[in-house]
């Protein structure tokens, strides 16, 4: 590779602006008070984890995992998300804590090699993570406070889209019993969203019409409670009719927290099989062409660190929201521009100091020459905009023309 | 950023030859499609009478607006998805555009120490090289893939062939077929869940027309 330009930076890694930055901190500062307000408290681990720890048991791949070497030449990687530390923490140092443990976090995540559009190597996660209840009750509170999250965020317009891995996982044991390569196949044609293989692979199978007519089915499973009700008439498997219990227990309760207008049933939602274990979630705004938040339940991952534990959760990709969220970058401070000289100069930082403490924004400057000190220029209309930056009031502390005064 | 209309279904139609085929099954499938527009040189047509919107893309860009978002569904060859590698819905096979993406060469082709292939399709040539356990040294030319053999630039070409006329015109033979091709419907993953109605309807109308066809 040739040598970077200087002002180069390494690819999907970004810049932000001083107004981009007061919308993130505006974004981030209200969704964790949101989080806060239900019980989660805020969490900060390393940015440097172990490969052989972290990273393995990450649910990121390999290949997308930033890897680096300490200086006695250990595998070290960036953080590739928040939940597998949390598991790390939760299990060691929090292992005398009692259960449920409720923790939130807002964290720069990092991964490598991202060929799918609108990704970055370094991206900002707010979330939860629930530890230690393994009810529906848990797995509703999480959704909820994620629909509660998209809201303090500012975002419109989504929706959340919610399924189950077990319910496929049950059907397709229980219809290809003893072929699990076939399932794997199934599922993996599912995962991509390909649904052209997932049918073409059914007929190929040739089950018989009623079977593949089941199978098929399940791609139009979608919607409001009555999908469980479809869905417990697809399979006499019991792990698949536990989770279809186990999601119109959901349902219920979220149908108490009165937010099911936002939330639909999706039994082709379905996460990475080897990492979540339950109810798997998504979130979509109307505006963006990416989800802006995704979780589930995890109950595996705990047991990697010795501790096993039941736990749910869901992380907001927060730079995202950051494109859609283009007003409401917190309320505007009274900026003030204080010109002064070397005699006024006590006064003036006195002042500035009193206006800080008010909560206005002082900006102060060191002035030569009145007479050539533009916003000082009596009559200018207000506010004026100087070097750049507008102020809605100006004070010149001109000592020839204070004498001492006050302000 | 302008609200957009939830209720418009942003359609990224592949200009060329796949568009009038697919224009047609549209039309069978009870869709009104006024076919002056099989010709037009306008890059977005608005059908508010169906709530569309057709955006005119190249081919193998489709999968990137649907992909982004910036169309809501798309028509697109599976020769192309296979390529590109998008996180998109594949909803239906179409059934149209028919055609395969085979390996080409000349009648007396042997293997070569250090083979060379000339394609238009680099992803999908070397991972089906490198699945047959081959090594081959895929080389990315962007049009008259057949030249390549014949002036000695690769020995076998990757490409699609539908009625094999340019093959055989040329002297070339099929040697192994990859996939077949057909057009794919695809949809982003957002548009998906958040139109989904409008998009299944679509979806069922058009399954309809295509069981028609195929009998």
């Amino acid at each position: 590779m040739s040598k970077p330009k200087v002002f180069e930076k390494p690819i999907g890694v970004k810049d932000y602006l001083p107004h981009a930055v007061s919308r993130l901190r505006h974004i981030e500062g209200r969704v964790l008070a949101c989080m806060s307000a239900w019980g989660y408290e805020q969490i900060m681990t390393p940015t440097i984890e172990y490969y052989d720890t972290v990273g393995v048991a990450s649910s990121t791949s390999d290949q997308k995992l930033f890897k680096l070497l300490n200086n006695r030449g250990t595998t070290l990687v960036l953080r590739s998300d928040m939940t597998t530390p949390i598991a790390r923490v939760a299990s060691s140092l929090l292992k005398e804590a009692e259960h449920p443990l409720r923790l939130s976090y807002h964290s720069n995540i990092f991964r490598a090699i991202e060929e799918e559009a609108g990704r970055e190597a370094e991206f900002f996660q707010t979330g939860v993570e629930l530890i230690g209840d393994a009810s529906a009750e848990a797995d509703a509170e999480v959704v909820a406070l994620a629909i509660a999250s998209l809201q303090a965020a500012g975002v419109g317009r989504f929706k959340i889209a919610i399924g189950h891995v077990g319910f496929l996982n049950g059907l397709l044991e229980e219809t290809l019993n003893g072929q699990p390569e076939i399932q794997e196949e199934l599922k993996s044609c599912l995962l991509r969203r390909d649904y052209v293989g997932y049918r073409e692979q059914l007929r190929q199978l040739q089950l018989g019409t009623e079977l593949e007519r089941g199978l098929e089915g399940i791609l139009r499973l979608r919607g409001g409670q009555e999908i469980c009700d479809q869905a417990l008439e697809l399979s006499s498997n019991e792990t698949a009719k536990a989770s279809i219990r186990h999601l119109c227990e959901i349902w219920d309760v979220l149908n108490a927290y009165d937010v099911c207008e936002h939330v639909l049933i999706d039994l082709t939602m379905i996460g990475d099989f080897s990492y979540y274990t339950g109810m798997t979630f998504e979130g979509y705004a109307a505006e963006l062409g990416f989800p802006v938040a995704s979780g589930g339940r995890y109950d595996n991952l705990l047991s990697q660190f010795g501790r096993p534990a039941p736990a749910t959760g869901f992380a907001l990709k927060t730079t995202r929201i950051l494109d859609l969220i283009r007003t409401g970058q917190g309320e505007e401070k009274k900026r003030i521009l204080i010109g002064y000289d070397a005699q006024s100069r006590e006064g003036a930082l006195l002042a500035a100091k009193r206006y800080r403490e008010q909560g206005d924004v002082v900006v102060t400057e060191r002035v030569e020459n009145w007479d050539n000190w533009a916003p000082g220029a009596s009559g200018a209309p207000l506010p004026v905009t100087y070097k750049g930056n507008s102020y809605s009031a100006v004070v010149p502390f001109q000592s020839s023309r204070i004498k001492g005064g006050t302000v | 950023m302008s609200q957009p209309n939830m209720n418009i279904l942003k359609v990224a139609m592949p200009k060329g030859r796949i568009y009038k085929q697919a224009s047609k099954l549209f039309r069978e499938a009870g869709l009104p499609i006024p076919s002056d527009f099989d010709d037009t040189r306008k890059l977005v047509i608005e059908l508010p009478e169906m709530d569309m919107e057709f955006i005119m893309a190249k081919p193998v860009d489709v999968p990137t607006y649907v992909e982004y978002g910036v169309a809501d569904i798309g028509i697109v060859g599976k020769d192309v998805l296979m390529e590109e590698n998008k996180d998109v819905f594949e909803l239906l096979d179409l059934g149209i555009a028919k055609c395969r993406m085979s390996v080409i060469g000349l009648p007396d082709w042997t293997p070569s120490i250090n083979p060379r292939v000339a394609t238009k399709y680099p992803n999908v040539a070397s991972q089906y090289f490198r699945e047959q356990g081959q090594q081959v040294e895929v080389i990315k030319l962007n049009g008259s893939i057949e030249l390549a053999p014949l002036i000695g630039l690769a020995d076998r070409i990757v490409d699609m062939v539908e009625t094999g006329q340019t093959l055989r015109e040329n002297g070339l033979v099929e040697m192994e077929t990859i996939f077949g091709i057909t057009s794919r419907l695809i949809a982003n993953r957002v548009s998906y869940r958040m139109k989904n109605a409008k998009i299944q309807s679509l979806c069922d109308l058009l399954q309809a027309a295509i069981t028609v066809k195929q009998g």
